[in-house]
């Protein structure tokens, strides 16, 4: 398909609060789509395609559907945790493509940090799968299944406590940048390491924020974009997969990532040196790690080397990643930090990322997204963006 | 074997228990670990299925399991539960991997490829689940 046949991301929209006990979860998703919507320049009867995930209340779309008061002729509810949005996006730009609908609005919101979550303790969302007989007795919660894929990745790659620490010392650099960030201050890496240990080897330090809070992007088809006045994105290249552990070949240090990374840049025609600046979903350090490594950008098991020494900083390197502080120091709206890669992706395609952390005359964007758990079972999502 | 420890509240969550997966549960009461194995592509698998996951062949086997394994990996979760408490996949000699808990080893995460043998401990509802410790 030509370029200008894709279908483009025209609006994009970050709640900025952290905490929200005063509000319900169904109003934040309201506020996040109105700020979408306002944000492409668009009105909500021009909506006929809806996507949401589990942090939606209510059955699938059904609720937030009538909540909105939208009349959608194309929804979907696919639910692969923090990696579903960019799925959405994918899937809403097929959509668009194959005629189904012109303007696709996906929300997502919810209040974890009101409501006392904490990735020490377990998900409910599954008791009834079939593997959780297997898994819940042990106690298996988000934190320490991530945390075995650590453990695993420094046995057979030598990858260090100070190398997973960088990560955070790169987002914690971006964050002192952004006003709605939960965390601005600057860490080094030994701050990192003298914060406690969680889930060994992990540090609190080493976890995503636990936030309130939501965002909406809008994907339209090209033509009602370049009615727009907003700078045009294309959604170029994207790719989905799920990965799990086989019980007779076992990998937790390669993820999903692999598999949508490699189609996402062959639909694009692109490789990862052609990409300056990713959003890479980070629930913890060793995810970002993971990704790196899986998406090509580095070869596995030198992810280590490749996040150190403040490589991935806007403006050090040749790549930086998560400009807006990520899930690491800014915000997890929902427990699930998709929705955030995308729109730091956008912003610095539009050229409207803080200008401390910019990347001049950005014209390609990745971000990668990962839902569920590393250790165990995982959705990963893929999006390569260009900028008209 | 030793008499199952049973503690005054046990830190382990009952498991939901199906037509599916009952028969591993009774065999755990016997203290006998036992495994899924495939006869059609000779491969075996956890946790265990009616149907192979590997050729969706239906020609399903148990396996007794010897016990013993080595860490493939694990991690101690410190804060923010009562008691803190060591999740790892074991290998198993007989080549297939679970998920499990640690146990007798301190404070300490085990490394990886530390040798082990499981022992069997009992939920809160009184469900016996295999464990593992030093070997």
């Amino acid at each position: 398909m030509n370029r200008k046949e894709r279908a483009c991301i025209v609006g994009a929209y970050e709640h900025p609060t952290r905490h929200a006990p005063d509000k319900s979860v169904a109003q934040l998703h309201a506020e996040v789509a109105h700020g979408a919507l306002k944000d492409a320049g668009l009105d909500a009867r021009d909506v006929d395609g809806y996507f949401c995930a589990g942090d939606a209340p209510g059955l699938g779309p059904l609720s937030m559907v009538e909540y909105l008061g939208l009349k959608p002729r194309y929804f979907e509810s696919t639910d692969v945790g923090g990696s579903s949005y960019l799925v959405h996006v994918r899937h809403a730009a097929q959509a668009i493509e194959a005629g189904h609908c012109n303007v696709a609005l996906i929300t997502m919101a919810g209040r974890p940090r009101s409501e006392g979550s904490s990735g020490t303790k377990a998900r409910t969302y599954n008791f009834l799968a079939p593997e959780a007989p297997f898994e819940t007795p042990y106690g298996l919660v988000p934190i320490n299944s991530y945390a075995m894929a650590a453990q695993r990745h420094m046995h057979e790659f030598g990858t260090t406590p100070e190398q997973l620490a960088w990560v955070k010392v790169t987002a914690s650099h971006h964050a002192q940048h952004n006003p709605n960030a939960m965390l601005r201050d600057v860490v080094t890496v030994e701050d990192v390491l003298a914060s406690p240990l969680i889930a060994d080897p992990l540090h609190r330090m080493e976890c995503c924020v636990v936030s309130d809070g939501g965002g909406a992007v809008i994907v339209a088809r090209p033509e009602i974009a370049a009615s727009l006045k907003r700078p045009l994105v294309r959604v170029i290249g994207s790719g989905e997969a799920i990965g799990y552990v086989d019980s007779s070949a076992m990998n937790i240090t390669t993820s999903a990532a692999s598999q949508s990374g490699a189609a996402a840049f062959a639909e694009a025609g692109l490789s990862p040196q052609d990409i300056r600046y990713a959003s890479i979903y980070d629930s913890f350090t060793i995810t970002v790690l993971i990704q790196l490594e899986d998406l090509g950008f580095c070869e596995k098991g030198q992810g280590g080397r490749y996040v150190a020494d403040g490589q991935l900083i806007a403006g050090q390197g040749r790549l930086a990643i998560n400009t807006d502080g990520g899930g690491l120091c800014n915000n997890h709206p929902a427990n699930r930090g998709g929705m955030t890669k995308i729109i730091e992706a956008v912003r610095q395609l539009r050229g409207e990322a803080h200008p401390a952390v910019q990347i001049p005359d950005c014209g390609i964007a990745l971000a990668q997204g990962m839902g569920g758990m590393l250790g165990s079972r995982h959705g990963s999502a893929t999006l390569i963006m260009e900028r008209e | 074997m030793n008499e199952p420890e049973r503690k005054a509240a046990s830190i382990y969550s009952d498991p939901l228990l199906n037509p599916e997966n009952q028969f591993w549960f009774e065999s755990a009461a016997e203290e006998r670990l036992i495994y899924r194995y495939c006869i059609a592509c000779n491969r075996a698998h956890h946790p265990p299925r009616s149907v192979c996951p590997h050729c969706h062949s239906d020609r399903l086997k148990w396996g007794v399991s010897s016990g013993r394994g080595a860490v493939y990996s694990s991690s101690m979760l410190r804060r923010g539960v009562s008691e803190p408490y060591c999740i790892a996949y074991v290998t198993l000699d007989e080549g297939v991997t679970m998920m499990t808990n640690l146990i007798g080893f301190g404070s300490e995460t085990p490394a990886v490829g530390i040798r082990v043998r499981v022992r069997f401990v009992l939920t809160e509802g009184g469900i016996h689940i295999p464990v593992f410790e030093r070997d």
